[in-house]
């Protein structure tokens, strides 16, 4: 019951590709995302670059729908119905003060899956992401990389099409962060479309199918990762994967 | 009556269980977890709501509720029994000088606590929790059981604080209940009754026991926050 039923329901009615058209977002009268356009077909992993206050965590939310843009629009191919079937890992991991279980078992109730169902969904996603024998602890108990991969468990037991990750292993040493890219390339494997930002370029290197480079809040550049990583076309991209640019 | 003898005839009455002594206690008792039975139904939903709700006004309403935690007791008690008094808009009820009207004069006390620390602990979690929470499709005040789950620990110490400020007070039972023998007389009045009388030994009994609850509360307060803790990581 993992890969099958995603791609099973892809093929009935698809919420992707999501389309974002010209989408801004101020706030405080500052831009900070300018005519953002750019469409998230299903498949692959997409990585935002950019360095520091580029607006990746911005658009990402954007997409996720937790920002309304001020101008423009963000549509997605179908009404998912109830479900949302899109789904969000933040920066640090967002741990319920209750058991590892009972975190995956509260998001699934906030979807409306039957109490049933929540039980084997939960032990499933637990066992998926390497965490049955941590169900019954306090999740705030973890180490950081065990509390990102039980946020990732969390949103895949809501079975996403499409899984928005926010610079997900910032926080982590590069172990744990080794351990949560393994678990990304496993999900694009198993068909979830995965988009997600850093400042990383070691691990865009890595991850990325398709890089959409950002910089002050503007798109600069959008191309497939061999492309971007052989030769930007921007000379701000240029000058990130030099090393020089920081703001 | 020197002090030692009367130390010795109050530590009779609680290790003796005297019946006259123990229906004060358990009158007490009884009116003051009603009291913070009663605010907690309606303080923690409405303390969550707050939190969450954005609206003009809201600061004067924060600002009052906050203020209205030290609202002193004979004035809580004053106002409980010009509106249940006689002529008073709820006065056909017949409650004034009866147990229940000491409930609802306490419930007064105890609301603006609940009320007020539930603001702050569910705020302060929602300021955590609101991404992921919004993220899972539970926004506004669908997000309230949730925040009020994961905060109870804080909660609970807050339900235990009203608890404490309703079974010290002396005020508001005083002048709703009436001191009646046998009928609404607490450990507060009680005591407050029995001393003008010179009966100091009733009154210190009283007053061992009101110690001993004080302490047991802050026991239990603390061992939430231990075990909050340990859940909070």
């Amino acid at each position: 019951m993992s890969a099958k039923p995603v791609s099973a329901m892809r093929d009935v009615s698809s919420i992707l590709p999501l389309t974002i058209d010209d989408a801004c977002f101020e706030a405080g009268g500052r831009r900070l995302v300018v005519g953002a356009r750019f469409t998230v077909p299903a498949g692959g992993l997409t990585v935002l670059l950019g360095p520091n206050g580029a607006g990746k965590s911005l658009t990402l939310r954007l997409c996720h729908g937790l920002l309304t843009p001020s101008a423009g629009s963000i549509r997605w191919a179908a009404q998912s119905g109830s479900a949302k079937r899109h789904a969000m890992v933040f920066q640090k991991p967002i741990m319920l003060r209750r058991s590892v279980a009972a975190n995956v078992a509260h998001a699934l109730a906030a979807a409306g899956i039957a109490r049933a169902e929540r039980v084997g969904r939960t032990q499933e996603a637990l066992a998926r992401f390497g965490l049955g024998g941590r169900a019954d602890q306090p999740a705030r108990l973890l180490s950081g990389g065990e509390q990102q991969r039980l946020a990732i468990a969390r949103a895949w037991s809501l079975r996403p099409e499409l899984l928005f990750l926010d610079e997900p292993t910032s926080q982590l040493d590069p172990a744990a962060t080794r351990q949560i890219e393994e678990l990304l390339a496993g999900l694009v494997a198993e068909g979830i479309t995965v988009m997600m930002s850093t400042h990383d370029l070691g691990q865009a290197k890595r991850l990325a199918d398709r890089v959409l480079f950002l910089h002050r809040g503007r798109l600069v550049e959008d191309a497939d990762a061999q492309t971007f990583f052989a030769g930007p076309a921007s000379a701000e991209a240029r000058a990130f994967l030099a090393g020089e640019l920081i703001w | 009556m020197d002090l030692t003898a009367i130390f010795q005839a109050a530590f009779a009455l609680v290790v003796g269980l005297d019946p006259a002594f123990l229906a004060i206690v358990s009158l007490s008792l009884r009116v003051t977890l009603s009291a913070v039975l009663i605010a907690g139904l309606i303080g923690l939903p409405l303390g969550a709501a707050l939190a969450l709700a954005r609206f003009r006004g809201r600061s004067v309403v924060i600002v009052i509720l906050n203020a209205l935690m030290g609202l002193p007791p004979v004035v809580a008690g004053l106002i409980v029994f010009l509106m249940l008094s006689r002529s008073g808009p709820l006065g056909s009820l017949g409650l004034l000088f009866t147990p229940t009207a000491m409930i609802v004069a306490q419930v007064l006390l105890v609301l603006p606590i609940v009320i007020a620390l539930t603001r702050q602990t569910v705020e302060d979690l929602w300021a955590e929790y609101r991404d992921h929470l919004r993220s899972v499709g539970l926004e506004g005040m669908r997000a309230i059981p949730t925040l009020l789950f994961d905060g109870r620990f804080a909660l609970a110490t807050a339900l235990l604080a009203g608890f404490g400020r309703a079974s010290a007070e002396v005020g508001a039972v005083l002048i709703v209940g009436g001191n009646i023998a046998g009928y609404t007389r607490t450990m507060t009045t009680t005591i407050t009754l029995e001393t003008s009388k010179g009966d100091l030994p009733l009154a210190l009994g009283l007053g061992l026991v009101l110690i001993t609850l004080t302490l047991a509360i802050n026991a239990v307060a603390f061992g939430a926050s231990r075990i909050g803790a340990r859940y909070a990581g």
